[in-house]
């Protein structure tokens, strides 16, 4: 029997992440996330940081972005394994699931233009990968 | 009789429903027209193809044979189809008709459309059991099970097109064929004498005995009543238990004759160059109608009359009186695998050029007949090459294009915008070059769209290419470019990509992007040059930079669900497997609480698994000897089957071993969409063959293979590509089927589609692939070889590799920690996934 069948019940505990609510979390700190080595280039991965899923992507230069790894499409968490690639300038990741294109820079749908999703600030130091959540 | 409705709410009735009629209901749906119709068929089918008569019998199976033939659906509210009853009186003062089933019903308009029976000459034993006419659906099925039990000889009376039409389906039908024409030459009305001899040298190739000038004496029966010999009057006798009529068509004019309208000499009720009889409300089109005495036997008159009609109803000013070019009897058909065309008149009276061109060893015969000024195009011949003839058809009455050496052999100068704006595209619905340019200046970009809106090229398709032509060229000329480029990266299209690959022998993505491309790519060209590198390099699908390039089923080997689960397929070939596999895959559903399906290909399908569990399973599988299905690739999928004739009382082959063979054969191939194939054991068709692109249906005598087919958004039925093949044969013919699919089809284009876009279909497929046309089936041949020498697990050879593996977790950073984002619930005994908001807000501005 998988355990995971199970929805929690407490309406403190977050049904997406598991994270139980406890109070307001520090905005603007780098949270040390894994080595820069471990993301694959041109491809994505995802992050459980703080009990929220960051979906990393590393683009050919070696720049990472950040992005929440909720696609807002199908309702599924899976941006980070999207295929990486690029749209005219902008760097980009494709959703797995219908396919909409997102700036990797800013989370905003290039096919539609009203939605967004989160991005967050991200950068390399001493090889390690950082993110900044709110 | 009840009271007969006000005459304003009366219906148009149409007697008869073939394909006149169906182009009426067409032409009266495109104007927006909603009054009642009614519609009589005799028949019990909706109006079908009856151009196409012989591809029914080429179906094995009567329902498939008449989905084959089968015209666009009617789906009007204002139309009624009546079908299996048919009018059997009219009566003009009270404007009401009777039917069979002796139900009287009033008309606004009545349209007889009652068409043409076929002529059978009174010749002694012409009414014997064995004698037949070709004509309708339910002639076909009578020729098959006579044929079917009687095999030996058939002969068929008249050498006409519909004559060579059903000496086809004899042939088909696997009969000893004779064909008997009167005339000194076969189709004396399109063809002339070297015309007519060059295509009596192509069909006595195919086996068929041709008897030219001599008239049938009579028909012998034999000890059983039944025809057993047939006496020509040239002293002949042919044994021969089929016998079938094909000496002309007689126009159904009776009803009109009951009424007391007046009909042509040579019968067909007489109307105008409005279709109308002498009695305004009534009209008659199609091959019933003599327009101002002439009866035309062919299609696309009968459509032009449809259309006249359509327009007066409707007070559409747009289409003129029926005339001129509507009246244009040009034809080109494939009859017994020849191209046969005749355009204008093949023997004019006076003073003309003649330019012809005559091959006694291939049999290619083309003549031109031009004005003696050489100035106007009065007719034409062409046998064993038609490639010409939607460009000289085009051109009937007015200045050729260019020179006509040019015009008749190939790689002469293509005719395509020199065509004079009205020169008739397509004949068959009359639309011209000006029709279509204006449909392409209006915004019309691909050619699915241009049959669509303009409705050329879908009758008989024989002016597809010159379409194509016109399309590519006009689309060039006002700068819109014809773009096949596969994304913003690359200008080419999959098949230039192939090429370029291969002949440049590159091995990366990052190189042909470099080299070829612009960007970084995107989710559309990665896993496309990813499919072909998989193709012409081999390799596994997460070597180095290849994993980059993959879709995420492709890089977890898995299928992507919606909740971000994936779902798991071992490969089951043929469907066939053993109870203690089975107990396996039992066991690793229930280990791992995944939701089981047995799918459309026959295999079993395990839902639910997260991405850090799918190793996990996957070593389980392996260990007991389980492959990867690739279900998540663009890749075979199934050979599904029947047992065949191991278990099966019906079957005639193994059609259960072969499909294992030929999905072991081909498994891992990895292709520009998915592949579907099916064997069945017999024709029954239980594995539903011809809904695959590949299919093969045992018969007594081999296998015969179709492809083309698919199910989906847009169902396609399997076409025949080969008949009664040894097992060698057929694997052969699928190999390079495959390989010649992935060369040059485009990025998800399935094989019906791809077939459509080969200049030539079908036919030319058939040259490429069995007679080599191409001079490419010993590349075809090795690839495959490459392939199945190259062939391993995916699956094993990932659980093999730590670094293939480390990609296989939920998040980088906690690689042991399941996503908590996925839920399930339980229905039916099992899970079933939940989506659950997000935690984090989505901007919507």
């Amino acid at each position: 029997m998988r355990t995971d069948a199970i929805l929690p019940a407490d309406p403190r505990v977050s049904r997406v992440t598991g994270r139980v609510h406890t109070g307001s979390i520090a905005t603007g700190d780098w949270l040390d996330v894994c080595h820069h080595a471990e993301l694959e280039p041109e491809r994505g991965a995802c992050a459980l940081v703080r009990g929220q899923q960051v979906a990393l992507f590393r683009t050919h230069d070696g720049t990472v972005h950040a992005l929440s790894n909720y696609d807002p499409f199908s309702g599924a968490y899976v941006l980070s394994r999207g295929i990486v690639g690029t749209r005219g300038d902008t760097p980009t990741v494709a959703s797995p699931m219908y396919k909409q294109v997102f700036d990797l820079r800013t989370g905003r749908c290039l096919d539609d233009p009203e939605v967004t999703v989160p991005a967050y600030p991200v950068r390399v130091r001493d090889g390690r990968v950082e993110v900044a959540l709110p | 009789m009840t009271a007969a409705p006000s005459r304003q709410d009366r219906p148009l009735i149409v007697a008869g429903y073939g394909m006149a009629a169906h182009r009426l209901l067409t032409a009266l749906g495109d104007r927006g027209d909603t009054r009642p119709v009614v519609v009589f068929g005799e028949e019990p089918h909706p109006a079908y193809d009856r151009v196409h008569l012989s591809g029914y019998l080429e179906e094995g199976d009567p329902e498939q044979g008449a989905r084959r033939l089968r015209l666009p659906e009617i789906d009007a509210p204002n139309v009624t189809l009546r079908l299996g009853e048919r009018v059997t009186a009219v009566d003009r003062t009270a404007r009401t008709v009777t039917t069979s089933t002796g139900d009287t019903l009033g008309y606004e308009t009545l349209v007889l459309a009652t068409g043409s029976a076929p002529f059978v000459p009174p010749l002694p034993g012409h009414d014997l059991p064995g004698c037949f006419v070709y004509r309708t659906l339910d002639d076909l099925d009578a020729i098959r099970a006579h044929a079917q039990a009687n095999p030996g000889t058939g002969v068929v009376i008249g050498g006409g097109l519909l004559g060579l039409e059903a000496a086809g389906a004899l042939r088909g039908l696997g009969l000893d064929t004779h064909v008997v024409e009167l005339a000194p030459w076969l189709m004396p009305r399109q063809l002339d004498a070297g015309g007519g001899e060059a295509l009596r040298q192509h069909v006595e190739n195919l086996g068929v005995t041709v008897h030219a000038g001599t008239a049938t004496g009579e028909i012998r029966p034999g000890p059983d009543g039944a025809a057993a010999a047939l006496a020509l009057a040239d002293g002949t006798t042919v044994d021969t238990r089929t016998v079938v009529f094909s000496a002309g068509i007689r126009p159904r004019d009776e009803l009109a004759r009951q009424a007391g309208l007046p009909v042509a000499e040579r019968g067909g009720v007489l109307v105008d160059t409005h279709c109308r009889t002498e009695d305004p409300y009534v009209y008659a089109i199609g091959e019933c109608a003599a327009v101002e005495g002439t009866v035309y036997g062919l299609v696309a008159p009968g459509n032009a009359m449809a259309d006249v009609v359509a327009a007066r109803l409707t007070g559409d000013g747009t289409r003129g009186p029926f005339g001129g070019a509507d009246a244009d009897t040009s034809t080109r058909l494939k009859l017994l695998d020849v191209e046969v065309a005749g355009f204008g008149d093949p023997q004019p009276d006076g003073d003309v050029l003649d330019v012809t061109y005559a091959d006694p060893v291939t049999g290619v015969y083309k003549r031109l007949i031009l004005s003696d000024d050489a100035r106007t195009l009065l007719g034409g011949v062409l046998v064993g090459d038609g490639e010409a003839y939607p460009a000289l058809r085009a051109c009937l009455g007015g200045p050729l294009p260019d020179a006509p050496d040019k015009l008749l052999f190939p790689g002469g100068a293509d005719p395509g915008a020199g065509l004079p704006d009205e020169a008739r595209v397509c004949s068959c619905n009359n639309v011209t070059k000006a029709g279509i340019v204006a449909a392409i200046d209006a915004g019309t970009t691909a050619m699915p769209e241009l049959k669509a809106c303009t409705r050329a090229g879908a009758t008989c398709g024989s002016c597809v290419p010159l379409m194509k032509k016109i399309l590519d060229e006009r689309l060039t000329a006002t700068g819109r470019t014809v773009s096949h480029a596969l994304c913003e990266h690359f200008p080419h299209s999959r098949r230039e990509l192939y090429d370029i690959v291969a002949v440049r022998g590159i091995t990366t993505f990052s190189q042909v992007i470099a080299e070829h491309g612009s960007g970084r790519g995107c989710d559309i060209c990665k896993p496309a040059v990813a499919s072909i590198l998989a193709g012409l390099r081999g390799g596994h699908v997460l070597d180095g930079e290849a994993a980059t390039l993959q879709d995420t089923n492709d890089h977890f080997l898995a299928n992507l669900q919606k909740n971000g689960t994936y779902s798991v397929v071992p490969r089951v070939p043929g469907g066939e497997i053993t109870p203690e596999r089975l107990i396996v895959i039992g066991e690793v559903a229930r280990d791992f609480g995944l939701y089981t399906k047995i799918t459309g290909g026959q295999r079993i399908d395990m839902f639910g698994a997260r991405v850090d569990q799918l190793p996990a399973i996957w070593r389980r599988l392996v260990d007991a000897g389980f492959e990867s299905g690739h279900a998540y690739g663009k890749a075979l999928r199934t050979v599904k089957s029947c047992v065949g004739s191991t278990w099966c009382r019906y079957g005639v082959q193994d059609s259960a071993g072969l499909a294992v063979a030929l999905e072991l054969r081909y498994r891992g191939l990895r292709s520009p969409h998915k592949i579907k194939a099916a064997v069945s054991g017999c024709a029954r068709e239980c594995a539903e063959a011809n809904s695959k692109d590949f299919g093969v249906i045992a018969t007594e005598n081999g296998w015969n293979l179709l492809v083309g087919g698919n199910g989906g958004f847009r169902p396609r039925h399997a076409a025949t590509l080969a008949a009664d093949l040894t097992t060698e044969e057929l694997i052969r013919y699928v190999d390079r089927f495959l390989m010649y699919y992935i060369r040059t089809a485009d990025r998800l284009q399935r094989t019906a589609t791809w077939i459509e876009d080969l200049d030539g279909g079908l036919d030319h497929l058939r040259d490429v692939i069995i007679g080599d046309s191409l001079g490419i089936c010993a590349d075809l041949d090795a690839a495959m070889e490459r392939h199945i020498g190259d062939y391993t697990d995916e699956w094993a050879a990932t659980l093999a590799d730590p670094d293939k593996l480390r990609r296989f977790v939920s998040f980088v950073n906690a690689p042991g920690t399941p996503d908590p984002s996925i839920a399930f619930e339980v229905e039916r005994e099992q899970i079933k996934p939940v989506l659950i908001g997000p935690d984090l807000e989505v901007v919507r501005k």
